[in-house]
């Protein structure tokens, strides 16, 4: 068997590691406290981080205010991504499909697949119920973001296309007024902060980490050759990383871009063999799912403790208010902004919804969670997937280092976005930040990372404050583009290329 | 009305001989001639973010050094041999899109060499070459 340790964060190990941790652990300690404030929920013990609450009500807004765009946009949405839209006169561009493929190699990986399996070992399988709403509500936030990420998306020196939070925080709040303008721009550079950081952490160091102790998992544990040598590992890893980055080798970043979908492919058809196999299990599954949501026989304690569990995972799993997304569906080749936020809802849709159903009931069936074993995380998935099929843990292995590799490349972007929002868009600067990037993954995987890592992920989930504070100003921006393009939907005058 | 042949370019020797086999016809015919490029792509691919931000350029890049380089240079060629030559480039699937290009230029004849492929593919999955002559409008001409 396997061990997957990928929560393990030990905090023992290296002088060097604790002299570090030691001296960042105040200043992470207080950035924690502020972005994952707990508000305690009453009747229970358990506490929802504010920045979780700050997600969820922006979600269920954006879910009415746009009536229900995540229901009703997901027809348009499908043509949209099957390309009866696509003008054979712009052949060669980057269509809905290749950008909703690319935003979702960029989300899928961890938080996904570890993240089910947290929220089951945390908050019993009803958390699974609550996860698959939060998926379906930050639908609405993803099709805010990307439709804003296309509409105020600005061009460089070279040609190349740049959006997301940077670009319409301070162009979009600058159309609304000089007052608004002032506000865009510190949000703009607030996001750019935070992204920065959360690509250097969550999406670098956390990410190398955890394909680290994949890596030892898989080569022999304590005893692989491995076990003491993150560094070189780190080397290794970082030396992949820069040949994309900084050798410009497209082949390998392709290469890459076309394993994901691949593993995501078979992660997904093996959890519907599984699921198959024991076709007569899943009704009683989603009742004890359903019972357990309700707080019937929840493990936190009421319904509301496991709400929280589950509302918490999906904010991880699906980044949805986060804005990273909104970079990357940017580069689509449309007149139309509203219809890359219509294919944008099908992020959500596969990285939530899709996929925490599936591994959620795996895990359910299994009955993997009940054995009391301690486990979370990928751990607990693999075991639930390796107890049908015996070799599937190895897969999984192998699948969790390339997402964490893709996700790394996706962040590097993203970041290095960012950084040239804040510093200018040179080839000094792009350089600097692209150094930086392969120093943290050294970093990331030499050390056992206690406290940089809790200051990576509040990061990540920082820059939705942000983000989600100047989508609210554009908010009828985008209402009158949806109600335009909608329009048109039913008129019929979109043009239609589908043979 | 005179005949419009056209035809297909990929850089190989094969489709070079396509070339020479399009202008002998079109000479013996007086035909005039459309010598196309098709640049392999297809809207359902995977890609880098870093890839999609610059795709507008480089496409534009391909799409100038195809014309430039491939078919600008036989086009002057043939025009020089008193041949009226138009030239096409585009992005897609190469069958679809030559035939698509006979369709909207009302073709008479499409010219392909036989391999431009590699003969691996061509074994499994079939060549362009195949896959033209199954949906042309028109007659094709395929030279080894």
């Amino acid at each position: 068997m396997i061990r997957f340790p990928v929560f393990d964060v030990q905090t023992e190990g290296g002088s060097v590691d604790q002299a570090i941790d030691a001296l960042i652990a105040p200043v992470t300690n207080l950035v924690q406290q502020v972005i994952l404030f707990p508000l305690p929920i009453p009747g229970s013990e358990a506490n929802l981080p504010f920045v979780v609450v700050w997600l969820v009500v922006a979600a269920v807004l954006f879910t009415f205010y746009f009536r229900f765009i995540n229901l009703r946009g997901l027809a348009q949405g499908f043509r949209l991504v099957r390309g009866d839209f696509n003008d054979p006169r712009a052949a060669g561009e980057v269509t809905h499909f290749q950008a909703l493929a690319t935003a979702l190699s960029g989300t899928v990986g961890l938080g996904n697949i570890a993240g089910v399996a947290i929220a089951v070992s945390v908050g019993g399988p009803g958390a699974i119920i609550w996860m698959m709403l939060a998926g379906f509500l930050g639908m609405s936030s993803k099709f805010v973001e990307c439709t804003l990420g296309v509409k105020y998306r600005s061009i460089n020196r070279d040609g190349s296309v740049a959006g997301g939070p940077m670009w319409y925080l301070s162009r979009g709040l600058a159309d609304r007024g000089p007052g608004l303008a002032r506000l865009g721009k510190f949000c703009a550079v607030l996001f750019a902060i935070f992204c920065i950081g959360g690509s250097f952490g969550g999406a670098n160091m956390f990410q190398s980490n955890q394909s680290f102790q994949q890596f030892v998992g898989v080569t022999g544990g304590a005893d692989s050759w491995f076990a003491d040598k993150g560094w070189l590992f780190g080397l290794i890893l970082a030396f992949f990383v820069a040949l994309v980055i900084i050798g410009g080798i497209r082949s390998i970043a392709r290469v890459t871009s076309k394993i994901v979908p691949v593993m995501a492919g078979i992660y997904i058809s093996a959890g519907l063999v599984i699921i198959a196999v024991h076709i007569e299990q899943v009704p009683s599954a989603f009742s004890l799912m359903l019972s357990s949501a309700m707080g019937i026989s929840s493990v936190a304690g009421g319904a509301l403790g496991v709400l929280a569990i589950g509302f918490q995972r999906a904010a991880f799993s699906s980044e949805a208010g986060i804005g990273s997304a909104a970079i990357a569906h940017s580069a689509v080749r449309t007149d139309e902004p509203v219809s890359e936020g219509l294919v944008a809802l099908y992020e959500p849709f596969v990285d939530t919804i899709v996929v925490c159903a599936i591994t959620g009931l795996v895990i359910v069936i299994s009955g993997a969670y009940v054995a009391d074993s301690g486990m979370g995380g990928v751990e607990l998935t693999s075991q639930a997937f390796g107890s049908v099929i015996g070799w599937f843990p190895y897969v999984l292995a192998i699948a969790v280092i390339l997402f964490a590799y893709s996700t790394m490349l996706a962040w590097a972007y993203y970041g290095q976005q960012c950084f040239a929002f804040l510093f200018g868009d040179s080839r000094a600067v792009a350089a600097t930040y692209k150094v930086l990037f392969l120093i943290f993954i050294v970093i990331g995987a030499s050390m056992q990372l206690g406290a940089v890592i809790g200051f990576s992920d509040a990061m990540i989930l920082a820059m939705a404050f942000p983000n989600l504070l100047g989508i609210y100003f554009l908010l009828p921006t985008v209402r009158r583009e949806l109600d335009k393009y909608m329009e048109k939907v039913k008129a019929g005058t979109l043009p239609i290329f589908r043979q | 009305m005179s005949e419009l042949y056209l035809v297909g370019l990929d850089g190989s020797d094969a489709s070079q001989r396509a070339l020479a086999e399009a202008e002998r016809q079109a000479k013996l015919s007086n035909a005039a001639l459309i010598v196309s490029y098709v640049i392999p792509w297809s809207p359902f691919t995977f890609s880098t973010p870093e890839e999609n931000a610059n795709r507008h350029q480089r496409r534009e890049e391909e799409l100038s050094r195809a014309s430039e380089c491939v078919l600008k240079p036989e086009q002057q060629r043939l025009i020089g041999e008193g041949l009226e030559t138009g030239i096409e480039v585009r992005h897609g699937h190469p069958a679809r899109t030559l035939v698509q290009l006979a369709k909207e230029n009302d073709a008479d004849m499409i010219i392909i060499g036989a391999t431009g492929d590699r003969p691996l593919k061509t074994r499994i999955i079939g060549g362009t070459a195949a896959a033209v002559i199954h949906i042309a409008p028109c007659p094709v001409l395929v030279v080894p």
